[in-house]
């Protein structure tokens, strides 16, 4: 109730108007929507790649932060973007994605803005330290995994 | 030893925040606890004094009620000498995690910054309000449907009565947040105080609110911990601090009975310090013993390294997997055995010596640790079978009554064998571990003589204790002298390894020292 009440405000203005670089895929319903994010400058990581970020909302949205995941299609082609807070099964490392770091005042546009600028400022070729072990054993969804943000600068 | 003034000093300002107990209308439980525990203040350099062992510390549980009194004296007094109003003077002792002379002495310095960053901000001293704005959209559900009841922070963030609810009932409810719920805006840190809350939040909330305070207090101090026993309110005050873990076990008894460890909130674990207990339950429950025992007990094919245990017969080994043949002492390839079969004459070689070597003394080092684990285990073992029997313990006293005549008072003393055979025997078990990390000296066979007398005294009344009801009446002299006994063997022991600990004498073969 809550939640679709704000999101179908959110939608009517994604509609209208988003920033360049992110696109609308789907919206179908109140509980997961798609979007696709572009980085726009010529950063060679990222250059000619468009990524699908996948959201999933709570009835409690937007008091509780969305779930927000990178996820891989074959057609059209989308990876995960190689990032050191991106996991390489799309798990993001994202203070605002979390409880403690989450504001109800964002927005499915402000957090692609936030991700997409995250990729654009990053010079790393790489995943996380301890990807591996992480992808192989994580269980948990993303909002209970109490990440360690090390580092706010990448 | 610089150490013991900070101590000292640790102990003062805990006997200002508690001082009060008495007084309060509810001072029935400290006065309960003193008497177990005469006031003597807890020192390294004056060492015991008479009536207290060198393995007592002193220490108080306090109620709910207890704690929620303390917060708000404390946060009365503060709230005089700052001149702050209690809402404001609670965020900034919570803020400062229930330092007093640290806020007090901050505040006194530069006010406007202590209240800047605890998050209230130039004061305006009216109550707080919803109001009506017009032409305001929430930011949360981006309602802007006209007389919408509204509410902003001093930090002047508004947002509609139902989104400010929701997202409060959110933090307490579901993340478990209290002291330092901060603004729903992206960045801004200013934290929801008492009385807006008092205003925005639905009544059954409100109590659970205030429990999480009460908890954040306890948390927040170093001289208190919750007790950890299964739904006990109950919290405990000690004043050893964590430096001092490698020289004193602090162990505490809560209101409920559990006795457990203030340093660690493990169960009573004396004689061993901290730090050992906890490297030898990592050690007892990760299977590096498992490890420990293969290298001791196989060996590997030479050739596609299945792991092999043998098990008895000859030294011509044929490998499962493989088939490939070797010979189990030199691990060469059997074929080049020639005649000496069933005798391996190239043992005394260079590479089948160290081979031996390694192994034998990985399997020294596991027969060690089997030793002390076995009684370390056999000793809890008994531990839960004595506490079925103390279950039992009250079938018998009425039986005990039945039988025998006596009344409910003479047939005490079987409760009080039980429960020392429980205390010895958590004492015991953890003898074992600490023996284990002991390095070897004449203190050491002291030690093993208190653990051997102990133990002996704890074997003779445990086997009393399972004697058929009908025979306890006679026993009851005797077995009233083996509890004492047993009593009085674990005070020895305890406080001959308390001692030695204090003053650093015992020799451990790992580090001990916890933290800085």
């Amino acid at each position: 109730m809550f939640a679709s009440k704000r999101l179908g405000k959110e939608l009517t203005k994604i509609h209208q108007t988003l920033p360049p670089g992110i696109s609308l895929v789907s919206a179908s319903d109140f509980k997961e929507w798609q979007m696709d994010i572009k980085v726009l400058d010529a950063n060679p990581l990222y250059l000619d790649q468009t990524y699908r970020l996948r959201f999933r909302f709570s009835t409690n949205y937007p008091i509780e932060a969305p779930e927000v995941t990178f996820i891989t299609l074959s057609s059209p082609t989308r990876l995960i973007p190689i990032h050191p807070h991106i996991y390489s099964n799309g798990i993001i490392c994202l203070d605002l994605l979390g409880t403690q770091g989450w504001s109800p005042v964002q927005n499915v546009e402000s957090v692609c803005m936030s991700i997409q600028s995250m990729l654009t400022g990053n010079t790393k070729n790489e995943r996380p330290p301890g990807n591996e072990e992480f992808v192989a054993r994580n269980t948990q969804r993303p909002r209970d995994i109490r990440f360690v943000y090390e580092d706010a600068t990448v | 030893m610089d150490s013991d003034d900070e101590f000292m000093s640790g102990l003062s300002s805990q006997d200002e925040d508690f001082g009060g107990v008495e007084e309060s209308d509810d001072g029935s439980l400290g006065d309960e606890f003193d008497e177990d525990n005469p006031d003597v203040g807890f020192s390294q350099d004056k060492d015991i004094k008479p009536g207290k062992k060198a393995y007592e510390v002193d220490f108080k549980a306090f109620s709910p009620e207890d704690i929620q009194s303390h917060q708000d004296k404390q946060i009365d007094e503060v709230s005089a000498i700052l001149g702050q109003s209690s809402e404001a003077t609670a965020i900034l002792l919570r803020h400062l995690r229930w330092n007093k002379e640290r806020l007090i002495e901050a505040y006194m310095e530069r006010p406007d910054s202590v209240l800047e960053t605890a998050g209230l901000g130039p004061e305006s001293a009216q109550a707080p309000t919803t109001k009506v704005v017009k032409g305001f959209t929430c930011e949360i559900c981006y309602d802007d449907i006209p007389g919408l009841e509204t509410y902003a922070l001093k930090c002047g963030h508004r947002y509609c009565v139902d989104c400010y609810r929701q997202y409060l009932a959110q933090k307490i409810k579901d993340e478990g947040e209290a002291a330092r719920i901060q603004c729903p805006t992206n960045g801004c840190h200013r934290i929801v105080d008492a009385k807006s809350l008092d205003l925005l939040v639905a009544a059954e909330l409100k109590s659970r609110y205030q429990v999480l305070l009460t908890r954040t207090y306890v948390d927040d101090k170093e001289n208190l911990k919750w007790c950890p026993a299964p739904n006990c309110e109950y919290a405990v005050e000690c004043g050893v601090k964590k430096r001092d873990l490698g020289k004193i076990v602090p162990t505490v008894a809560c209101a409920c009975k559990h006795r457990f460890c203030f340093g660690c909130t493990l169960s009573d674990h004396q004689p061993a310090p901290c730090l050992p207990v906890k490297q030898w339950l990592k050690k007892c429950e990760d299977d590096s013993e498992t490890a420990n025992w293969i290298s001791a007990n196989t060996k590997e094919c030479p050739k596609c390294s299945s792991t092999i245990e043998k098990n008895g017969g000859c030294n011509h080994m044929t490998c499962r997997k493989c088939k490939h043949e070797f010979c189990w002492m030199c691990m060469g390839l059997w074929s080049e055995h020639g005649t000496s079969w069933y005798n391996c004459n190239r043992f005394e070689e260079r590479s089948g010596l160290d081979g031996r070597d390694a192994q034998a003394k990985s399997r020294q080092s596991l027969e060690r640790y089997l030793h002390y684990y076995n009684r370390y285990a056999n000793h809890e073992q008994s531990a839960k079978l004595d506490k079925d029997l103390y279950n039992k313990t009250e079938r018998k006293m009425t039986g005990l009554q039945l039988t025998s005549g006596m009344s409910w008072i003479e047939v005490q003393f079987l409760d009080t064998a039980s429960q020392a055979l429980q205390t010895c025997r958590q004492t015991l078990k953890w003898t074992y571990a600490f023996a284990y990390y002991l390095q070897r000296n004449n203190m050491t066979e002291i030690f093993e003589d208190n653990q051997k007398d102990l133990e002996m005294a704890v074997e003779n009344l445990s086997e009393m204790f399972e004697k058929p009801t009908a025979e306890l009446a006679a026993l009851k002299v005797d077995m009233m002298d083996k509890t004492s006994y047993c009593n009085k063997r674990r005070v020895i022991l305890l406080d001959y390894t308390a001692q030695k600990l204090k003053t650093g004498e015992w020799k451990f073969n790992v580090d001990i020292a916890m933290g800085a």
